[in-house]
């Protein structure tokens, strides 16, 4: 979704101002919503894919004049009733109407350090996936020119442009497409992910000339293009180059993540 | 971002208001049998006195002082941390990020606030704000003079966008005058910002002048 959250290369928000000695919470209710958001996601309603679906979801302005826990507070709520879980009246008060329907598997203190050192892995083998990797480290790739209504985690920013692949990191869970299923089992198609690395000049034009910069974007295989491909779709012939798919059998892939 | 200012009353009512949101909210969900009290406390403690910026720096003082733990950490960041007990929750695929004298790395996430919980703790404010994440990206020079860190045009500026699940520490270059320090010692001279990219390693004088106060 082409919301605010999407900030990269937005304008006119001021300096960064970093706090000295930062607190880690900068008011009580804060560590409880940390706590609440994790003690619900631990009951696996949702995904961190789904959660980070539901705080983008908010209206631009809210967003905007939200802190960051009360985004994520804000956005536990709306996971609460789209499930199910809770109406609007009773996260108003907190007075329960409407007694649990069903059982979740609730995280007990026991298992807070085991379930927070596992955490969640959104590797999946490669052989589940069926396919090699199509691009290469080091092939120019185009970022798709896409707009999906929904989540999606390739930054406007990017957009039509072109890099080269960095890093080849294994198969990971599809966010765009994980969020479809409101309900376990969730869809968990995974595809090849890739680090591709844009100069700052072709994502900023002549301004970013000097910069010396590039910018590097973590992208799924269905968010980007072959190079050759998106040229002859742009280009004013058709020449008819590169229309296969396949690109045949690839070496393997630098797996940075084991 | 609204940031709590005590002296201000609006803004000070708007804190009470969340309070009374996020009680009512908690209340709900242990009545409803969804969260357990005594795991909330525990969450709480984890990040407030285990998981931190420490960890990193412990990370980072051992890749300084051990060559071969520095090629491990720079091929396989999730094992090689992992191996210093730190591990899970949003550090799940960590990959490491050596700064060199032509190279200086820089971590954000555009989106969200993605950010190496196991190896930093929880994100500052300034990371997950509107001014760090839209800048960032577009003009990262401007946003280090943000943190009074000036590069030489020849550092060549690599931003990394957190937009996966892909974890990024920076490795900082080892600061001079350090020769024969050890891991425990050195540990002292990382901070978290240079481990983001927004900063730069205390020296051995900086040391000095800060446990001198």
């Amino acid at each position: 979704m082409n919301s605010v959250h999407d900030m990269g290369g937005m304008q006119g928000f001021g300096a960064v101002n970093p706090e000295t000695n930062e607190p880690l919470f900068h008011a009580p209710w804060e560590r409880r919503a940390l706590a609440l958001t994790l003690a619900m996601g631990a009951t696996g309603q949702w995904t961190i894919d789904h959660a980070r679906a539901a705080r983008e979801s908010l209206p631009p302005g809210v967003y905007l004049n939200s802190s960051y826990y009360e985004i994520w507070l804000r956005g536990l709520e709306h996971l609460l009733i789209k499930r199910g879980l809770a109406t609007a009246e009773e996260l108003k008060d907190g007075q329960l109407r409407q007694p649990a329907d069903r059982a979740l598997p609730v995280l007990t203190a026991e298992c807070v350090a085991s379930v927070l050192a596992k955490g969640t892995s959104a590797e999946r083998s490669a052989n589940q996936h069926g396919s090699p990797p199509r691009h290469v480290v080091g092939e120019r790739v185009r970022a798709r020119n896409m707009h999906p209504g929904g989540h999606t985690r390739l930054p406007r920013y990017v957009r039509g442009h072109v890099g080269t692949v960095l890093a080849v990191r294994g198969c990971h869970v599809w966010p765009d497409s994980h969020v479809s299923r409101q309900l376990p089992p969730f869809e968990e198609t995974a595809h090849w992910l890739y680090t591709v690395a844009f100069e700052a000049q072709e994502l900023w034009g002549e301004q970013a000339a000097g910069d010396n910069t590039e910018i590097c974007v973590d992208a799924w295989e269905p968010y980007l293009e072959p190079c050759e491909l998106a040229l002859s779709r742009s280009g004013p012939h058709d020449l008819g180059l590169h229309l296969g798919p396949d690109p045949g059998p690839n070496p393997p892939p630098n797996q940075a993540n084991g | 971002m609204i940031e709590p200012h005590p002296e201000h009353p609006h803004e000070h009512s708007h804190l009470s208001d969340m309070d009374v949101r996020v009680r009512a909210l908690e209340s709900l969900l242990i009545h409803k049998g969804y969260v357990e009290p005594a795991a909330l406390e525990r969450i709480i403690e984890t990040y407030e006195s285990e998981v931190g910026p420490h960890n990193g720096a412990r990370v980072v003082a051992r890749a300084w002082t051990d060559p071969t733990y520095r090629d491990w950490l720079l091929r396989d960041a999730t094992a090689a941390i992992a191996d210093m007990g730190y591990s899970g929750r949003q550090g799940e695929h960590m990959v490491a990020l050596a700064n060199t004298d032509q190279e200086h790395n820089m971590v954000v996430c555009t989106l969200c606030s993605c950010y190496p919980w196991p190896v930093l703790g929880l994100p500052p404010v300034w990371y997950k704000s509107a001014p760090y994440r839209s800048r960032a990206v577009m003009d990262p020079r401007s946003v280090l003079q943000d943190f009074k860190v000036t590069l030489p045009p020849s550092t060549r500026i690599r931003v990394w966008d957190s937009t996966a699940e892909v974890r990024y520490l920076v490795l900082p270059l080892r600061p001079a005058q350090t020769d024969g320090w050890s891991a425990d010692q050195l540990a002292r001279l990382v901070t978290r910002d240079s481990m983001i990219g927004t900063g730069l390693p205390l020296n051995p004088q900086d040391l000095a002048r800060e446990t001198s106060v």
